[in-house]
């Protein structure tokens, strides 16, 4: 189904694109039919730049359970950096 | 067969009168023929969706798929138009029926048009088959598992379109609907309550529940492919719009 569903935030950074490096103000995302990963539906991430138009964008399609080893990933990360650096 | 057909990208007047890109495919050699609107699914406006539209070129339709995604990233990608959209909402009902009417009166304009003009969709597509098809005069329309014509959108599911199973008595040419039994948007109870609704209106439909298929099984590109399914609906397909459109 296309389901539409869609968490929209705010990011700052830079994401490397088509068309190379570019600022990334935007993230959205969302669980629906990929463009390109073999499976019905996976977990869609969009880094963006919406004032750069439609192509600023950085996208993955990742199964659910990568798209979960991604986050605690994430967040093992960011929890064992030493004091102070984030 | 004749398979000679000539495509390429166009400008046509769609929703409002804007001028939106879209893909048209022509058969070559014959003096006369039906037309075709394509209605992409979700994922865009995309490769796989024009070959689609070639496949009916090739045998004997002048087809046309308009860009639904056009005014949201104009000359983007697909694939980036398609996130483009789906972030602002996905495409509104109203705006679908305007480009499909466009797209429509420019195929009933084409030299050798018979003036029959049918119209398929792929998921999202599929709904917004059976609702163009009940907003305006067509001979003939196919909808390919397409979710939310009627069943109501779970919670928690943030679809900025709801059900229009309401709309059957205003359909205005016979249906054709291909579905997974696997499927669970539409689910098979979803397919069946549309089958009665349009049986009560009234309403000259034929639908085709298959076995061992899910959603999106005429995506060649996909896992959900699935080849008998696949080869057995392009057969209605053409039985379907042979008698309707062909000519």
């Amino acid at each position: 189904m296309c389901t539409y569903l869609t968490e929209k935030i705010t990011v700052a950074g830079s994401g490397k694109g088509a068309a190379g490096w570019f600022t990334v103000t935007d993230a959205t995302v969302y669980l629906d039919h990929p463009q390109h990963a073999p499976a019905e539906h996976t977990l869609n991430i969009d880094f963006l730049n919406p004032a750069n138009g439609p192509s600023a964008r950085v996208a993955v399609e990742l199964t659910a359970e990568s798209a979960r080893a991604l986050a605690r990933a994430i967040e093992v990360t960011l929890e064992s950096a030493p004091p102070g650096l984030v | 067969m004749k398979d000679a057909l000539i495509a390429e990208t166009i400008t046509i007047a769609g929703h409002e009168g804007d001028e939106i890109e879209a893909y048209l495919a022509r058969p070559l050699g014959q003096d006369s023929f039906g037309g075709v609107v394509v209605i992409h699914h979700m994922p865009g406006y995309d490769g796989g969706t024009k070959e689609i539209a070639r496949r009916f070129a090739a045998h004997g339709y002048a087809t046309l798929m308009p860009n639904l995604y056009h005014r949201d990233a104009p000359g983007a990608d697909p694939d980036d138009a398609a996130a483009t959209a789906r972030a602002n909402g996905g495409v509104p009902d109203e705006r679908l029926v305007g480009d499909v009417a466009g797209a429509a009166a420019h195929l009933r304009a084409l030299e050798g048009s018979n003036g029959k003009v049918g119209v398929i969709g792929y998921c999202s597509g599929g709904r917004q088959s059976f609702l163009a098809a009940c907003s305006m005069q067509l001979e003939a329309a196919v909808d390919c598992y397409g979710a939310f014509v009627v069943g109501s959108v779970p919670e928690g599911f943030p679809l900025k379109v709801g059900p229009i199973g309401h709309l059957a008595p205003s359909l205005s040419c016979p249906l054709l609907g291909l579905f997974g039994a696997e499927d669970q948007y539409p689910s098979p109870e979803q397919v069946d309550e549309l089958d009665k609704i349009l049986t009560e209106a009234g309403k000259e439909h034929e639908f085709h529940s298959y076995e061992g298929a899910g959603h999106a099984f005429f995506s060649v590109d996909r896992p959900a492919y699935r080849v008998e399914a696949a080869n057995d609906g392009w057969q209605k397909i053409w039985g379907f719009y042979g008698r309707l459109l062909a000519g």
